[in-house]
C-alpha cells in the first residue's frame, strides 16, 4: 500500500529508492509503470508526469504499451526469472524492437541486437544461446540490454544487483553507469543497500510502510545531521567497514503489517523518539531547506530540534 | 594460547561430476579457539558452505582432519560422531526452508533435546524450551506459533534457539543473516555475538557480506574456487589486504560514503571461472592484473607473510605486490 508518495526527477538524474522489505518501492515503480494487478492494485488518487506526455495515470492501455519498455522501461530483481528459459537471449531482446520498432527490417533488427549485447559486454555470437547457458551476471545483463534497446528516458531498475556477488555487481553498476551516461536516460534505482545509493545517485528518497519519509539529494541525506528517526536506525543498523562498533544500533520491533498501519505516524510504535502527538496526528511534510524533505513532527514549524 | 575447539588440516571434498573432479574445498587449513569467530568470505559457488558442512561430516571430507577438542572426528564410527554432533550445531541461512512448518516452536526446540535424550521429564523439556526462548529473545506468548505465523527475524530466532538447546562449543552459521532486512539483521547480530560472550561459543560464521563479517568476526579467511587465498586477523586483513582477490573484493564493496563518490573500484574482468578440473597453478590467474609467467610455476601453498597474515599469492612472498 502507497500512501502520499511524491518525487520528481530530472533528465539524467538518478533516484536511489531505498527501504526495507514491504517499505513499498516496487510497489511504486510498478504503479509508475501502470502494472499493477487489476483486480487488487487500484491508483486512488495523484498523478504521474512524464516527460511531455502528460499523466500516465489517463492514458489508455494502448498509449501505455507503446510507452513501456519504449520510453520507459524496467530491469527486474531476478535475472533468473526474467528471462524466458525457452526462448534464444537474441530472440528476446530482438522481441522489443519488433514491437516498438516495427518499420525496421529484420536485418537491421539482428544488427541492433548485436549492437546493444556488445554494448553490455557480451560477445555477440552468444545471441543464439539460451538463458540457462549464462552466468548470473551475464544474465543481467541480458536483462539490462533489453532494458535499453529502445534507449528509454526513464530507466527503473528494481534491485539490478541484489542477486550478483558483489565482484560482479560493481561490474553491472559500472557498467549501467557509463550506458546512463552515453545515452542520457535518467533512473529509478530501487535498492536496501545505502552504499550503492551513495554511490550512484544524485537523489535520494527512503520508503517506510509505503510513505517516502525523507528524501533529499544524496549530500542532504548522507552528510546533513537532521533526519528522520528511522533514517538514523537504517544507517545504525549497517555495519560500517571504516569504523568498529561493538553493537549495532538496529531499530526494535519490526515493520507494520500494511492491512493495519497505524494511528498517526506509520513509524511511532518503533521510533525512539515518539511524542503524543506522533500517535496520533500523521506528520506533515517539512522543509529542511535545499531540497531535503522531512516527513516527522520532530521538525514541525522549526521548533524542536532533532 | 588456548588449544583451539576445532582446528582443520589440508580438507578437501571432491566431488564428482560428467564433467570432471569438481574442487569444493581444496586444501583448507584453520583453526578457531573458543569463544572466536571465524569469518569465511567469497562469492557464489567459492565452497564456503560445503565447507561447513564437510566441517560437520554433513558432507564427508575426501581427505583431511578435522580435529574437535583435540579429536579427530574424520575417524569417528557414525555413533561416536552423533555424541559429538551434540557440540557442534548449524544455524542455517533461510529461516523460511530451515523450520517444520508442521510443527510449533516449542516443538522444533524441543526436537534436538528429545533426540539426545538431554531431559529426564517433560517438565524439564518445558522449563527448558522457556529458558532458551528467552536467551534468543522470543516472547513466552509465542511458544505454541507455528513458523509461517512469524516473520524472518523470529523465525531465526528459532533456529538460534535450536541450535543452542544441545549446549554446544561450536556453531557453523551459513549465512544467518543474508534472508534478513537491515533492521532485523542488526538486530540478530547482536543477539549472536551476546550469546557468543554468555556461553564462549565459537562460530564459523560463513557470508558473502563483508561488512557483516567484519562487525562480528576475530579472524577472516577469504575464498576463492574452493581454496583459502588469504587468512589474517580482521583489523589487519581490512587494513593491510595482501592478495590481488582481496584487494579487488574489498574495492567492489559500495561504501556508505559519499566523499569516495566517482572513485572507480579496482573492477575485476570476467566472472568466476568453473571449479571442475581447475587449473595447477593460481586459480585467480585469468582474471588478476597482476597475472605474469611466474603464476604458473607456483603450486598453491598458503604462507605466513607477516605474524598471522596468510596469502597464497607468491608475489606477496616476495613482496612484489605490497
Amino acid at each position: 500500500m502507497l500512501n502520499d508518495v511524491s518525487f520528481s526527477l530530472n533528465n539524467g538524474e538518478t533516484l536511489g529508492l531505498v527501504g526495507e522489505t514491504g517499505a513499498g518501492k516496487t510497489t511504486t515503480a510498478l504503479a509508475i509503470m501502470r502494472l499493477l494487478p487489476k483486480r487488487t492494485g487500484f491508483i486512488t488518487g495523484g498523478e504521474i508526469e512524464f516527460a511531455e506526455e502528460g499523466n500516465l495515470l489517463e492514458k489508455n492501455e494502448e498509449i501505455m504499451k507503446a510507452i513501456r519498455g519504449h520510453r520507459i522501461s524496467m530491469i527486474f530483481q531476478d535475472p533468473m526469472t526474467s528471462l524466458n528459459p525457452v526462448i534464444r537471449v537474441g530472440e528476446q531482446i530482438k522481441e522489443s524492437f519488433e514491437v516498438h520498432m516495427p518499420d525496421l527490417s529484420d536485418a537491421e533488427m539482428e544488427k541492433k541486437v548485436d549492437e546493444i549485447l556488445e554494448m553490455v559486454g557480451i560477445p555477440a555470437s552468444r545471441k543464439r544461446e539460451y538463458p540457462h547457458q549464462f552466468s548470473g551476471g551475464m544474465k543481467q545483463r541480458v536483462v539490462i540490454a533489453m532494458a535499453l534497446s529502445c534507449e528509454p528516458e526513464l530507466l527503473i531498475a528494481d534491485e539490478p544487483t541484489t542477486a550478483l556477488d558483489v565482484t560482479i555487481q560493481a561490474q553491472v553498476l559500472n557498467m549501467m553507469n557509463e550506458l546512463k551516461k552515453k545515452l542520457g536516460t535518467s533512473m529509478i534505482l530501487i535498492t536496501h543497500d545505502l552504499g550503492i545509493v551513495s554511490q550512484n545517485c544524485e537523489k535520494v528518497a527512503v520508503m517506510y510502510a509505503g510513505s517516502i519519509i525523507e528524501s533529499g539529494t544524496a549530500e542532504e541525506i548522507f552528510t546533513k545531521d537532521k533526519h528522520h528517526p528511522y533514517t538514523v536506525g537504517l544507517f545504525g543498523s549497517i555495519p560500517d567497514l571504516n569504523k568498529v562498533t561493538d553493537r549495532l544500533s538496529p531499530i526494535d520491533g519490526l515493520m507494520p503489517d500494511p492491512m493495519d498501519l497505524p494511528d498517526g505516524c506509520v513509524f511511532h510504535p518503533r521510533c525512539p523518539k515518539c511524542m503524543e502527538i506522533c500517535k496520533t496526528k500523521v506528520p506533515e511534510t517539512v522543509s529542511l531547506g535545499g531540497e531535503h524533505l522531512v516527513k516527522c513532527h520532530l521538525f514541525g514549524g522549526g521548533e524542536i530540534d532533532g | 594460547m588456548d588449544k583451539p575447539v576445532l582446528e582443520v588440516n589440508h580438507l578437501k571434498k571432491y566431488f564428482k561430476t560428467p564433467a570432471g573432479q569438481l574442487h569444493a574445498v581444496d586444501d583448507v587449513s584453520f583453526a578457531i579457539e573458543k569463544g572466536h569467530t571465524l569469518g569465511v568470505v567469497g562469492e557464489s559457488g567459492c565452497g564456503k558452505t560445503t565447507l561447513g558442512r564437510t566441517i560437520l561430516r554433513l558432507i564427508e571430507p575426501t581427505s583431511g582432519e578435522i580435529y574437535f577438542n583435540g579429536e579427530d572426528i574424520t575417524k569417528l564410527k557414525k555413533d561416536n560422531m552423533k555424541a559429538i554432533r551434540r557440540k557442534m550445531q548449524l544455524i542455517f541461512q533461510d529461516p523460511y526452508a530451515s523450520l517444520n512448518p508442521r510443527m510449533s516452536v516449542s516443538e522444533i526446540i524441543k526436537e534436538p533435546m528429545i533426540v539426545n535424550k538431554m531431559c529426564s521429564s517433560k517438565k524439564e523439556l518445558d522449563e527448558k524450551v522457556k529458558e532458551l526462548m528467552e536467551l534468543v529473545g522470543l516472547a513466552p506468548r509465542l511458544v505454541n506459533t507455528y513458523p509461517h505465523e512469524m516473520d524472518g527475524g523470529r523465525r531465526q530466532r528459532v533456529g538460534i534457539a535450536r541450535a543452542l538447546a544441545t549446549n554446544p562449543e561450536f556453531i557453523v552459521c551459513d549465512e544467518p543473516v543474508s534472508a534478513l532486512d537491515v533492521s532485523i539483521q542488526a538486530q540478530i547480530l547482536n543477539l549472536m555475538m551476546d550469546l557468543q560472550e554468555k556461553k564462549q561459543l565459537s562460530y564459523l560464521f560463513i557470508t558473502h557480506d563483508l561488512s557483516v563479517v567484519k562487525h562480528i568476526s576475530t579472524e577472516i579467511a577469504v575464498m576463492y574456487l574452493g581454496q583459502c587465498v588469504e587468512k589474517a586477523p580482521t583489523e589487519e586483513l581490512f587494513a593491510h589486504p595482501r592478495h590481488p582477490y582481496t584487494k579487488a573484493l574489498l574495492s567492489a564493496i559500495p561504501v556508505i560514503d559519499i566523499s569516495q563518490r566517482g572513485k572507480k573500484p579496482e573492477l575485476l574482468t570476467g566472472e568466476v571461472n568453473s571449479p571442475v578440473n581447475p587449473v595447477s597453478y593460481c586459480r585467480f590467474y585469468s582474471r588478476c592484473k597482476y597475472a605474469c609467467d611466474k603464476c604458473k610455476e607456483h603450486s598453491y601453498e598458503l604462507k605466513e607473510i607477516s605474524p598471522g597474515h596468510f596469502s597464497a599469492c607468491h608475489m606477496n612472498f616476495t613482496g612484489e605486490i605490497e
